[in-house]
C-alpha cells in the first residue's frame, strides 16, 4: 500500500504550523525526520494527531539515544508516528541537555506511552513531566544508574569472577 | 511365585520368601521415580521444557506425570531459562519453601552460567544463590538432553545416603548460600 | 492513573456492586511472578473482591536482559543471536526482520527466490507461535487434549527448522543477503508431508474447541478491548486484529515480496479471547494458504545474494583462495565498513509490529538499536481490560494476548 502522502507535503504543513520550532527535513530512507524544539514536541504531536487530513494517531515507537560528543544536547528523544489512514510514518528527534533531561510526557495522547517513557527513563533517566507514575520499568529500583547511557559498560561493574586481562579489555 | 526383583541395578539377596536390600535403596528407588518436578521455567528454555513434557518427549514416562506447581510438594527444582537478578531472590525463596530432600537441575546456558547474557541485569549463573545438582548445557539444550539431566537426577537419587541431608556437611553447603537446612 | 484507581475503588466500596466480600474488606491477591497459570514469570497485584478483579498493579522486567547494551557490543553478524531470544516462539521472523534491516542499510537487493524462501519460513514460525498460543488457550479453559495434539504438530515444524539451519529454537537462521544453504531435498519432503498431515489435525482441533459451548462460555467476553483502545495502546498484531482493526505490516509496508501472494487479514469485533483464539486460528489457515502459493510459484535462482562483503564465503574457497579468507576473516571480526545511517525497518512478527530502530555511525556495531516489542507495548493494556472481570478470566486474558516474556522484558 502506497503512501497517501508525501514527505514534502507533511513537512510544508508542519513548518507552517509551528515555524522554527521545527527543524530541516531529513529523509532518510525514505522516512520523514524532523528535529523539534524540545519544549514544543508533545503540542507538535497533538497537533499531527488532531489534524483532519494527516491523522497521525498511531504511536509505534519511543525510545532514547545518548550522544555524549554532542554537548548541550547529548540525549535525544525519538518518536516513531504512523497514520494508519494515510501509511505514513514520520519520525521526531527531540533534544535534551544531559544536566537536565525533561520534556513534556505524551501519556495523555497515548495511554500507550506510558511504560514507554518509563523505559526511557529507566534507561536514560529522561524525565517526562507530567507523567503519571515516572519510575524504572525493567530494571529494579534500587539501581542508581541510568544503564544506557554511552559510559556505563555493558557487564557488571561489581562482578569478580572474571578477570578482565584474559578477556583484553584493560 | 516367581522371583522378585526390585530394579536390576539395585542389588537385593533373594531368599524363599524374603528379599533383603538396605532401606537407602529402597527409598532411593522409590524417590527416583516419583520425582515431582516444580518447573521455574523462565524464557527460551522454557519452551524447550514445554517441548519436553509434551507429547513426542512424554516426560511423564519417568514418574513425572504430576507437575508440581507449588514449591511445598515438589521434590526436584528445574530451573530453565534466564534468571535475572531481580529475579534471583525469588527463586531462592521458592527453593527455600521446597522440603527435604531436593534437588535442583539447571537447564541452559543461561541458568547454568548467565549464557550469552553478560550483562549488568542478568544473574551469572543460578549456583550463586541456590545449590545445584545437575547442569544441562545448551541454548536451549534439546529435549533429549534434558532428560539426559533428569535420567542424571534419577541416578543420584537413587544413590543417596537417608543420612546425607542431615549431615553437617550438607547444612555447610547450605551455609554458604546463607539458606537454613530444615534440620529433621 | 493511581488517583484514579483510588477514586474507583472507593466508589466501589461505597455502592457495594457484590456483597462478596468478608467483612467489607477487599482482599490482595499476588498473581505472579512464579504463578502456575501465568505460564511464564509475570507479576500482578490484584485487589479483588471475592472472585471480581477491580485493580491490577503490573511488575515486569523479570527478565531484562539489556538487549538493547548488548547490541551496541555486537558486531552486525552477531544480532541474529539476540533476535532470536527476543520473541523465542517465531524466531526466524526476528532473525529475517534483522537481516532485511541490515539490507536495507547496505542497499542489497536479494533474489526473489530468498524473498520466497524466507516467506515460508516465515509463515512457519507464524504458524508455530500460534500454535502455541492457541493450545496454551486451550489448557487454561481446561482442555489438555488441543496441548497433545499440537505440540506434535509443532514437533514437525522445528524438525523442518532443523532441516534448513540444525536448531529447533533459536534458530538463527537468516543470513545478511540469504540463507546459509539452499532447501535440501528432505525439507521439500518434509514440507509436503506437513502440509498434508497438518491441517487434519489443525481441523481436529479447531472442531474441539471452536464450536465448543464450554469454550465459548468461558472465552466470549473475557478481556475485552475496543478498537479505539486498542490503538491508544498501540496494539498491534493479532491482538490489535481481534479489536477489529485491520493493521498488517505485511499488506501495509510489504517486505519479502509479501505483494505477491493473497491472504485475507482476520479481524474480530469485540477484542475478547475468543476472538483472538479466532484470529489466530484463521491466521494460521491464511499461512498454510500463503506457504502453498509460495510453494508453486518458487522461482529458480540463487540462494543467497552476491554480496562477498557481507555473506561468508564458502568453507572450501576458504582454505584456498586468498581473496575468500580476507573475506571470511573480516565478517567474522565484524571490520566491514558500514553505511552511516539511520533506519526504521519493520515486520509483522507473531505478536504484531516487530521493529528495529538502527542507527549506524559506520562503527562494527550499532552506535543504537531500538527493538519495537510488541508485547512489551501492549501488556500495558491488561489492567485495564481484566477490571471488572472474575480471575479465571484473567489468565484466560493473559494467555490470550500471547505475552512472550523474552519480548516484553527484553
Ligand atoms: S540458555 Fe539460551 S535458550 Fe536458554 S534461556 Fe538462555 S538464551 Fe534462552
Amino acid at each position: 500500500m502506497a503512501s497517501k502522502l508525501t514527505n514534502e507535503e507533511v513537512y510544508t504543513l508542519l513548518k507552517n504550523a509551528f515555524g522554527d520550532k521545527v527543524g530541516e527535513m531529513l529523509t532518510p530512507f525514505d522516512l520523514l525526520t524532523v528535529e523539534v524544539a524540545a519544549e514544543s514536541a508533545n503540542a507538535i504531536i497533538e497537533w499531527l494527531k488532531k489534524d483532519e487530513k494527516l491523522q497521525v494517531s498511531y504511536l509505534t515507537v519511543l525510545g532514547g539515544v545518548h550522544y555524549p560528543e554532542d554537548k548541550g544536547r547529548e540525549i535525544a528523544v525519538v518518536y516513531h508516528l504512523h497514520s494508519l489512514v494515510n501509511n505514513f510514518r514520520i519520525r521526531l528527534k527531540a533534544f535534551l541537555p544531559i544536566e537536565n533531561p525533561t520534556i513534556a510526557t505524551i501519556t495523555y495522547l497515548y495511554v500507550g506511552a506510558n511504560w514507554m517513557e518509563r523505559e526511557t527513563f529507566d534507561f536514560y533517566g529522561v524525565i517526562f513531566a507530567g507523567h503519571p507514575n515516572l519510575k524504572r520499568v525493567l530494571n529494579d529500583d534500587s539501581m542508581d544508574y541510568f544503564p544506557m547511557r554511552k559510559e556505563y559498560q555493558l557487564e557488571d561493574a561489581t562482578r569478580e569472577d572474571k578477570d578482565d586481562r584474559f578477556f583484553g579489555r584493560e | 511365585m516367581g522371583k522378585v526383583t526390585l530394579d536390576a541395578k539395585l542389588e537385593t539377596i533373594n531368599g524363599q520368601g524374603f528379599q533383603l536390600t538396605s532401606i537407602d535403596k529402597a527409598i532411593g528407588l522409590a524417590r527416583a521415580n516419583s520425582l515431582w518436578p516444580l518447573p521455574f521455567a523462565t524464557s527460551c528454555c522454557g519452551i524447550e521444557f514445554m517441548a519436553t513434557m509434551g507429547s513426542n518427549y512424554d516426560l511423564a514416562r519417568f514418574g513425572m506425570e504430576r507437575m508440581s506447581f507449588s514449591p511445598r510438594q515438589a521434590d526436584l527444582l528445574i530451573v530453565a531459562g534466564t534468571i535475572s537478578k531481580k529475579l534471583g531472590p525469588v527463586l531462592k525463596k521458592v527453593y527455600e519453601q521446597m522440603a527435604e530432600p531436593k534437588w535442583v537441575l539447571s537447564v541452559g546456558a543461561c541458568a547454568s552460567s548467565g549464557g550469552i547474557f553478560d550483562t549488568y541485569s542478568v544473574l551469572q549463573g543460578i549456583d550463586r544463590v541456590i545449590p545445584v545438582d545437575v547442569y544441562v548445557p545448551g541454548c536451549p539444550p534439546r529435549p533429549e538432553q534434558i532428560i539426559d539431566g533428569i535420567m542424571k537426577i534419577h541416578e543420584m537419587v537413587k544413590n543417596e545416603s537417608l543420612r546425607r541431608r542431615n549431615s553437617s556437611e550438607y547444612k555447610d553447603m547450605l551455609g554458604t548460600f546463607n539458606i537454613e537446612s530444615d534440620g529433621e | 492513573m493511581s488517583n484514579e484507581n483510588e477514586d474507583y475503588l472507593e466508589e466501589y466500596k461505597q455502592d457495594r456492586l457484590s456483597h462478596e466480600t468478608i467483612d467489607g474488606d477487599l482482599a490482595t491477591l499476588n498473581l505472579g511472578p512464579t504463578h502456575p497459570a501465568t505460564h511464564g514469570i509475570f507479576e500482578n497485584i490484584l485487589t479483588v473482591d471475592g472472585e471480581k478483579i477491580l485493580d491490577a498493579v503490573q511488575t515486569v522486567g523479570y527478565i531484562h536482559r539489556a538487549f538493547e547494551k548488548i547490541a551496541e557490543r555486537r558486531p552486525y553478524n552477531q544480532i541474529t543471536t539476540l533476535t532470536d531470544r527476543l520473541n523465542y516462539c517465531s524466531s526466524p521472523i526476528n532473525n529475517i526482520g534483522w537481516a532485511l534491516t541490515m539490507e536495507k542499510l547496505i542497499g542489497c537487493e536479494v533474489p526473489k527466490r530468498v524473498d520466497y524462501m524466507r516467506v515460508i519460513i516465515m509463515e512457519l514460525a507464524r504458524i508455530n507461535d500460534h500454535l502455541i498460543c492457541n493450545s496454551v488457550i486451550g489448557v487454561d479453559t481446561g482442555a489438555l487434549t488441543g496441548f497433545t495434539y499440537l505440540f506434535q504438530q509443532r514437533e514437525a515444524i522445528y524438525e523442518l527448522f532443523e532441516e534448513v539451519c540444525g536448531a529447533r529454537l533459536t534458530t538463527n537462521m537468516c543470513r545478511i543477503g540469504g540463507f546459509e544453504r539452499d532447501f535440501s531435498k528432505t525439507f521439500w519432503t518434509k514440507l509436503d508431508a506437513f502440509l498434508l498431515n497438518f491441517p487434519k489435525v489443525f481441523t481436529e482441533f479447531d472442531n474441539l474447541l471452536s464450536r465448543n459451548r464450554i469454550f465459548m462460555d468461558r472465552t466470549i467476553g473475557a478481556g475485552p478491548i475496543s478498537a479505539e483502545r486498542a490503538l491508544e495502546y498501540s496494539f498491534s498484531g493479532p491482538n490489535l486484529r481481534a479489536a477489529g482493526v485491520d493493521y498488517d505490516v505485511r499488506v501495509m509496508n510489504p517486505y519479502c515480496s509479501y505483494e505477491d501472494f493473497d491472504f485475507i487479514i482476520p479481524v474480530g469485533s469485540q477484542g475478547d479471547t475468543y476472538d483472538r483464539f479466532q484470529v489466530r486460528q484463521e491466521e494460521i489457515r491464511q499461512s498454510l494458504s500463503i506457504i502453498k502459493q509460495a510453494i508453486a510459484k518458487m522461482p529458480e535462482g540463487p540462494y543467497h545474494a552476491g554480496l562477498p562483503e557481507f555473506y561468508l564465503p564458502p568453507k572450501q574457497d576458504v582454505y584456498e583462495k586468498m581473496e575468500a579468507l580476507i573475506y571470511h576473516f573480516k565478517i567474522v571480526m565484524g571490520e566491514t565498513p558500514v553505511p552511516v545511517g539511520e533506519i526504521y525497518q519493520s515486520v509483522e512478527g507473531g505478536n504484531g509490529e516487530l521493529g528495529f530502530y538502527l542507527i549506524s555511525d559506520g562503527g562494527r556495531s550499532p552506535y543504537r538499536l531500538q527493538f519495537r516489542r510488541p508485547c512489551f507495548i501492549y501488556y500495558q493494556a491488561y489492567p485495564e481490560m481484566i477490571k471488572g472481570q472474575t480471575i479465571s478470566d484473567a489468565v484466560l486474558t493473559l494467555s490470550s494476548m500471547n505475552v512472550i516474556a523474552g519480548e516484553l522484558d527484553a
